[in-house]
């Protein structure tokens, strides 16, 4: 494949909205899916007159994330008009930061599905303001403008062109997002568009130092459909290069029905955005006792879990990873392992067992009947051999259902394991008697013999037999036949 | 001969508003005061015959300013009443907010009583660049009243007006002052809350008062004054009650006079007034001696980027989307070109043209970049004169007020105008007109005091000793 010949040059532009309760310059409120234009002051719809207050709770949000990525927060916070005109744009300008970003130079260690490691470098993370939205659809002639996301603090988080593969540009969200999660000042949800994301992309041949001609891909609405276009700008670009031709630097957009981007506007048509600094707002000093404060707020990072889950538990680095991506996720095992679970197991039975019955009753775990305590008693009454697996993978879903403990469940049904000898020796002799023709095969040497004796004791005993005494008593009864 | 209620000073008709009978005589007799004067001067874009955002019914006790009509410059926000700068693009835009200058009237017990025209947008120094009409000047109708607070300064000297809040971003209270004979301040940057103030340059915008005398200044800057925490630019300094230092006297005051602002282009008449008044101010105890603001000569080019760029910004958010002015268009680009095109006049286009040239791409460094330099030497040089003087002294303007036409089709001309008030806005320091004398055509002179950043303390003193030896405000257009 021609591709071979080229490496691809990858940088992700990530919008994060910070959870705060009002807006970054103004009072109203930023809650979600309210009616149109009610969240909203004269200074989220720009009236004449009206000046922006900095909202200091979106501050700290913003230096708590830049710290979770490893940023340095700038000593001052300054910020710049941006001007464009568009109907979303209240005042025809976004108050945004230009040359004095609140933080930079930060990075993320990311690790994708196939072990591929990578440092992610972050040029920049600033805050600005988001802007309305536009409703073409509920109007015939005409299109409407909602306000209420106007104002809405973002942290803008640019990275270096670091990236690879669209495989590393999957891995770097992920842990982006778990990131700002664990931190707790974004729900990071791309359908609501509390995270978005831009991807520039170009191509060049391998050992080409100088950059070949990017594109900037616009409307992607999950990290999905980031790695899939960044997979189809990779073959149209290959394509376009291989033909002869040059890239055209352009935005395009991803349409996701059709698995394709398709050019929105080209660089000769790129805004002037005439940056000067916001006279409104006057800049100031980062106290250092402040960041020192915010940083000793944040708690444990995807990261640092994921290596201590490593050494603490003894757990691969991918399961490990699998759990701390998701933050509940993660204390929800911690909660199960320090309650007497088998960290390996505990992992297996988290993120195999629960969380797949969860899955196919689209519940999550949050909600979740079945308490970390209950899970880990479940799995010591398998290492007290109470209940061998088969039947605690049958109780599971009851216990998610009912909220019931394992201990009643078992009780209640009667499920203890049969580990009495005298009664399975002698349930073993009627088995053997029954079935001359398996010790024939046994004495041939056909191994599975014993496995379909196994099956039978098993039938009989209902699923309750230890199938480890089981198979230690058939093999001793058949070898002295 | 008994003053008539509408002569009143706010002194006067504070002491006058026993009861809300008397409020409604006061607002009575300057009501019909403007229904006479107002179709001469057209101060007013309008203004009301019922007190009916006063109430009457509450306590007199502890308000400063209670049954107090106000006139306001048509840039600031008043809730419910049409806000349109004097401009197309805003016409039928009424705020459904207050100003924050508006709010601390009206908790003082005053009102609002009209808007008073100006120029587009405070784009101008003559009154004529507004949308709807000019404002003339009441000592000679032929002339202007100076400019954008023209409205404010015409209502005030007309005797329209109690009091008035004009806006001064490169000299538009201090210049419409000096031009009619009345008192007017530009607080120091910061000073009094730009909330509601409809943005021209946001950082040399100021609110101050318009009065008829000095001691009503300090009065209704004790009012305006203050820290806002909706203002982030509003400083959080201690105001102190302006009215109790006023009468003390000025000896041993030191005052400069800057050599670099009596140059070519000064009316002589305006200087020997200005000297004469340097001259009183010794004869006071004053110590006076020349300084130099060595920057100077930049100040009138830096202020003419750094003003465009920030208004060039700050007007483009009249786009037609929202509110005021929508040109019916078939699609988005041409409705923002066509409402734009037709909303403005043609100064506002001159200066937004003039603001987006300097922040461009390419453009920025020389001209924006380089300008907010200069600015900072011009703040150095105040910082070095205030080492050594507590006041600096100089005309308002280089001339007395001009004639209707006279420099509209003379941007350059017009624009020098304001050389002597641009200076004060450039470094933030605050600045007060008052009247020092008439022309050989009977029209009036205006002294520039300037003081140190939040000394308006010391210039309301100057100004009340002067005022009160000399009394130039005792005469009054004939209207």
């Amino acid at each position: 494949m021609a591709s071979d010949k080229y490496e691809t040059v990858i940088g992700l532009e990530v919008h994060v909205q910070l959870q705060t309760e009002s807006k970054l310059f103004c009072s109203s409120s930023t809650q979600f899916g309210a009616e149109p234009n009610t969240q909203t002051t004269e200074v989220s719809f720009g009236l004449p007159g009206s000046l922006p207050v900095l909202n200091e709770k979106a501050l700290e949000y913003g230096i708590q994330i830049a710290l979770g990525i490893n940023c340095k927060i700038a000593e001052r916070l300054k910020f710049d008009r941006k001007h464009y005109f568009y109907p979303d744009l209240p005042k025809a300008y976004q108050i945004s930061q230009f040359d004095m970003p609140l933080s930079y130079e930060g990075y993320l260690d990311v690790t994708t599905k196939d072990n591929d490691s990578i440092r992610v470098r972050i040029n920049r993370a600033h805050l600005e303001e988001d802007a309305g939205k536009l409703d073409h659809e509920s109007h015939s002639d005409g299109s409407l403008v909602d306000y209420n996301r106007a104002g809405i603090p973002l942290l803008e988080i640019v990275t270096e062109p670091d990236l690879k593969t669209p495989e590393q540009a999957y891995a770097y969200l992920t842990l982006l997002k778990s990131t700002i999660k664990y931190i707790g000042v974004s729900d990071c949800s791309m359908e609501q568009g509390s995270l978005r994301c831009d991807a520039n992309i170009s191509i060049r041949p391998k050992g080409q130092k100088e950059l070949g001609t990017k594109t900037e891909i616009k409307n992607l609405n999950s990290f999905k459909a980031v790695a899939r276009s960044l997979q189809y700008e990779i073959d149209r670009q290959t394509q376009v290069v291989e033909s002869g031709d040059r890239v055209v630097q352009e935005t395009r957009l991803w349409n996701d029905a059709k698995q394709k981007t398709v050019t929105m506007r080209s660089k000769e048509e790129a805004h002037d955005y005439r940056f000067f600094p916001e006279p409104d707002l006057v800049p100031f000093t980062i106290s250092r006792e402040k960041v020192e404060e915010l940083k000793k707020l944040l708690p444990e990072l995807p990261q640092a879990r994921e290596h201590r889950f490593v050494k603490e538990f003894q757990l691969s680095e991918y399961d490990a990873q699998v759990l701390v991506s998701d933050k509940k996720t993660a204390d929800y095992y911690e909660v199960c392992v320090n309650s007497g679970a088998d960290p390996k197991k505990a992992s297996n039975w988290l993120t195999t067992e629960l969380l797949g019955i969860l899955n196919a009753r689209k519940e999550s775990l949050e909600n979740c009947k079945v308490t970390p305590e209950s899970l880990s008693l479940l799995l010591q009454m398998m290492d007290k051999q109470v209940i061998n697996g088969k039947i605690a993978k049958e109780i599971l879903p009851e216990m998610v259902e009912t909220g019931n403990s394992p201990e009643d469940i078992v009780k209640d049904r009667g499920m203890e394991q049969v580990s009495d000898t005298g009664l399975l020796e002698e349930l073993a002799k009627n088995i053997i008697n029954a079935n001359p023709k398996s010790v024939e095969d046994f004495k041939l040497g056909k191994k599975n013999a014993i496995s379909f004796l196994v099956g039978q004791m098993m039938k009989e005993t209902k699923g309750k037999a230890n199938p480890a005494i089981v198979n230690q008593l058939l093999q001793k009864t058949l070898s002295e036949m | 001969m008994a003053k008539e209620l509408y002569e009143m000073t706010v002194v006067e008709a504070v002491n006058h508003n026993k009861d809300e009978k008397n409020v409604n005589e006061l607002l009575s007799s300057l009501s019909k005061r403007a229904e006479k004067v107002n179709p001469k001067v057209k101060a007013y874009l309008n203004w009301k015959t019922e007190a009916s955002e006063f109430d009457g019914k509450t306590s007199k006790d502890g308000k400063s300013l209670w049954g107090v009509p106000i006139s306001i410059k048509d840039n600031i926000c008043t809730h419910g009443w049409e806000t349109s700068c004097s401009s197309k693009i805003l016409k039928g835009y009424i705020p459904p907010y207050d100003a924050t200058v508006v709010n601390k009237l009206k908790n003082e017990g005053a009102f609002i009583f009209a808007k008073c025209n100006m120029d587009e947008f405070a784009f101008g120094s003559s009154c004529e660049s507004s949308a709807d009409f000019p404002t003339l000047n009441p000592w000679d109708l032929e002339r202007v009243p100076g400019g954008s607070s023209g409205g404010s300064a015409s209502s005030v000297a007309s005797d329209e007006a109690i009091v008035a809040l004009g806006s001064d971003t490169g000299g538009s209270i201090r210049q419409p002052a000096s031009f009619c004979g009345v008192v007017g301040l530009k607080p120091t940057y910061g000073r009094v809350s730009r909330y509601g103030l409809i943005a021209f340059g946001s950082s040399l915008d100021q609110i101050g008062p318009l009065t008829k005398n000095v001691e009503d200044n300090a009065r209704i800057m004790n009012v305006i004054a203050g820290y806002d925490p909706k203002d982030s630019t509003s400083a959080n300094v201690e105001v102190p009650d302006y009215t109790q230092t006023l009468t003390k006297n000025v000896e041993g005051l030191r005052i400069g006079i800057p050599k670099e602002y009596f140059i070519d282009g000064l009316d002589p008449e305006v200087e020997a007034a200005v000297r004469e008044a340097t001259a009183m101010y010794e004869k006071l105890g004053a110590k006076v001696k020349e300084i130099s603001l060595p920057h100077t000569k930049y100040a009138v080019s830096v202020y003419y980027i750094v003003a465009t760029a920030e208004a060039s910004s700050n007007l483009a958010r009249f786009d037609g989307v929202q509110y005021g002015y929508r040109h019916p268009s078939k699609d988005l680009v041409e409705m923002y070109m066509n409402t734009r095109s037709q909303g403005f006049g043609e100064e506002v286009k001159r200066r937004v043209l003039l603001g987006t040239f300097v922040l461009s791409a390419g453009y920025y460094d020389a001209y924006y970049l380089k300008a907010q330099k200069v600015r900072t030497l011009i703040k150095k040089d105040f910082d070095e004169a205030f080492k050594e003087v507590d006041v600096i002294i100089s005309p308002t303007a280089p001339t007395t007020a001009f004639k209707l036409n006279e420099k509209k089709e003379d941007p350059l001309s017009m624009y020098l105008s304001d050389i002597y008030t641009i200076p004060s806005n450039l470094a933030g320091v605050p600045s007060i007109s008052i009247p020092c004398g008439y022309d050989s055509k009977g029209l009036p002179i205006g002294l520039q005091l300037i003081g140190n950043y939040f000394d308006e303390a010391t210039l309301f003193r100057a100004g009340y000793n002067y005022e009160q030896t000399m009394h130039w405000n005792d005469k009054k257009p004939s209207i």
